[in-house]
């Protein structure tokens, strides 16, 4: 009896163990601290964006449907769909550019190049991943429009598409390579090798059955790059122009959401005016375009993962 | 294939292995074998885990190749042509000499598919429906799938499946099938059923099997090749060794070698 009753008192909760209490809140805090974070950041945009929808001058309609962006102007138009055909122009063509270059050195690396090879690319394209953007826009400015784009392409402007949505693919190129080569390598290896001893050559391998096998994840990386190109802001505000009205000649200057954005928030735009509100419309418009595209590539990343669990 | 001029140490058989090893780097994972295998006839590769009978069987078709610092010295001439010869292309001879795997290797793909895609490789895209039946059928697998061929092939059970890669590897018409330990992943019924279909197989193909399964080999094998790992003098390497090579119903009964008998008798491995 005694015994037991030692027994209950030296399992019984007398420490306390402080060092564990305070690592749990603070590891508890810093998870809530991002959720908290991002409610913070839609909470903001959404009301300034109430806001801007409030005046008067703005109707949803002439949001959607008008063909200039010109809130600083004497009378201002808000017509998103400028900024709207823009970004995606400028973001088609970084994909023309960033898919089969992308996918093909994905292809390479994970189906025709020894490890010694693969040892060498796969740091470069890391290295290009980590290029400031900044870089790229004054490298699409200054190298590729004078060098390239109006040498070959007359009647070109300094502020041009092209160049802009060169450089966006550029810079996105290491993000479609590296997730398409992951599934790649996610295929397993045995499907190669059975691949391989029916005669197919690694040619046909790679793109009959390993190609096909990694397409969800592949697809994947496609959404994720082309969501990087409608999100990125530095290449096409210092190579892209300004031009706010309804154009598709990429020749000329465009004006994505994300360089009126930078636009208007660094010019003296006042505080709580309608021009600056529209800041607030345009994040959420933005928002939601990037917000749809990771959670489609999520969805297809995971219906992926479960193939071959 | 109608090379004859070079001498044949038998005329039954259809590999001959000389001084042959096999190596990854610096590790040696299979030393001096020497054997003929004949035609027509399923010879089986038996031995502990890590003797490099798997390393072995990969050598007759050249899949080695694949993996990296894999190197073969010696040789295996395939009807009298010397396989690692330089002029020898790896894919030719991969189209003659089929293989199917440990675990069964479907494509993502339908049934039907799963075999055409063989058939395409090798351009033998004539009549290529008859060719589907005829390989499923000799695969015993025709009556359960013929109406679902563009069902994926993935939905089949393990032990369909790996009749699947039996009939993909069976319907480009090779003349030898490499398997390796083709039922380790499979039930006692399914692997009945691959065991009944090498029986019938061996009429038109020359089969070797790596099996793990003494009774698998002692029932179904008409050759067999005993491997072991000999443990170098330092005790740090480990290299498969031939210990004897004989007629299945020899090997079972009398084994010319004592370790042989005491493998086959349970008493190691």
């Amino acid at each position: 009896m005694e015994n037991k009753k030692d027994l209950r008192s030296q399992l019984t909760k007398t420490i306390t163990r402080p060092v564990e209490k305070i690592v749990k809140f603070f590891i508890t805090a810093s998870a809530f601290a991002a959720i908290l974070i991002s409610i913070s950041i839609i909470f903001t945009l959404l009301t300034e964006a109430i806001n801007f929808f409030q005046d008067p001058a703005v109707t949803f309609k002439g949001y959607f449907t008008a063909t200039r962006w010109t809130p600083t102007f004497q009378n201002p138009e808000y017509g998103v769909i400028v900024l709207i055909s823009s970004t995606l122009y400028i973001a088609v063509i970084a994909c023309l550019i960033s898919f089969p270059l992308g996918l093909f050195s994905a292809i390479y690396l994970s189906e025709f190049a020894t490890k010694r090879t693969r040892k060498v690319i796969k740091p470069v394209l890391e290295v290009l991943a980590g290029v400031p953007t900044v870089v790229f826009g004054y490298f699409a400015l200054n190298w590729i429009t004078p060098n390239i784009i109006q040498r070959f392409i007359p009647g070109t402007g300094v502020f041009n598409a092209l160049s802009a949505g060169i450089a966006v693919g550029i810079m996105i190129i290491p993000t479609v390579a590296s997730i398409s080569d992951d599934a790649l390598n996610a295929v397993p290896n045995s499907l190669r090798n059975g691949s391989l001893a029916l005669g197919a050559t690694r040619r046909i391998t790679s793109l009959k059955i390993m190609f096909p096998a990694a397409l969800s994840g592949i697809i994947a990386s496609f959404i994720l790059g082309f969501s990087r190109a409608i999100g990125e802001t530095m290449i096409v505000t210092i190579a892209g122009g300004q031009y706010p009205e309804l154009n598709l000649d990429p020749r000329s200057a465009m004006y994505t959401i994300t360089s009126s954005i930078v636009n208007v928030s660094l010019g003296d735009t006042p505080h709580g005016t309608t021009a600056y509100n529209a800041l607030f419309a345009l994040g959420i418009t933005l928002f939601i375009m990037t917000f749809i595209l990771n959670i489609g590539s999520d969805y297809i990343a995971r219906k992926y993962r479960k193939e071959y669990e | 294939m109608e090379t004859k001029e070079t001498v044949q140490v038998n005329n039954e058989s259809v590999f001959n292995v000389t001084d042959l090893s096999v190596s990854y780097g610096d590790f040696v994972a299979i030393k001096n074998v020497n054997m003929d295998i004949t035609k027509n006839k399923i010879t089986a590769f038996i031995g502990p885990s890590g003797c490099g009978k798997s390393t072995l069987i990969r050598t007759f078709n050249r899949m080695n190749d694949l993996i990296l610092g894999a190197k073969v010295n010696g040789t295996i001439t395939y009807q009298g042509v010397d396989l690692y010869d330089k002029m020898v292309d790896p894919v030719q001879v991969r189209r003659r000499i089929g293989m199917v795997f440990q675990k069964p290797n479907p494509f993502p793909k339908t049934i039907k598919e799963n075999i055409t895609f063989g058939l395409k490789v090798n351009n033998m895209t004539d009549n290529m429906d008859e060719r589907v039946e005829k390989a499923l059928t000799q695969a015993a697998l025709w009556d359960e799938v013929k109406d679902d061929l563009n069902k994926n092939a993935l939905e089949l059970s393990g032990g369909q499946q790996q009749r699947l890669c039996i009939a993909r590897t069976i319907a480009v018409e090779p003349d030898t099938i490499l398997m390796d330990e083709p039922c380790s992943a499979l039930d006692p019924v399914a692997t009945k059923k691959i065991e009944d279909l090498m029986q019938d197989l061996v009429k038109e193909f020359s089969i070797l099997i790596v099996t793990h399964n003494m009774q698998q080999a002692s029932r179904s094998s008409d050759y067999c090749a005993f491997f072991t790992t000999k443990t170098s003098d330092d005790g740090k390497r480990r290299t498969g060794e031939l210990v004897e090579f004989n007629e299945t119903s020899v090997m079972f009964t009398t084994p010319d070698q004592e370790l042989t008998e005491q493998y086959i008798s349970g008493r190691f491995g």
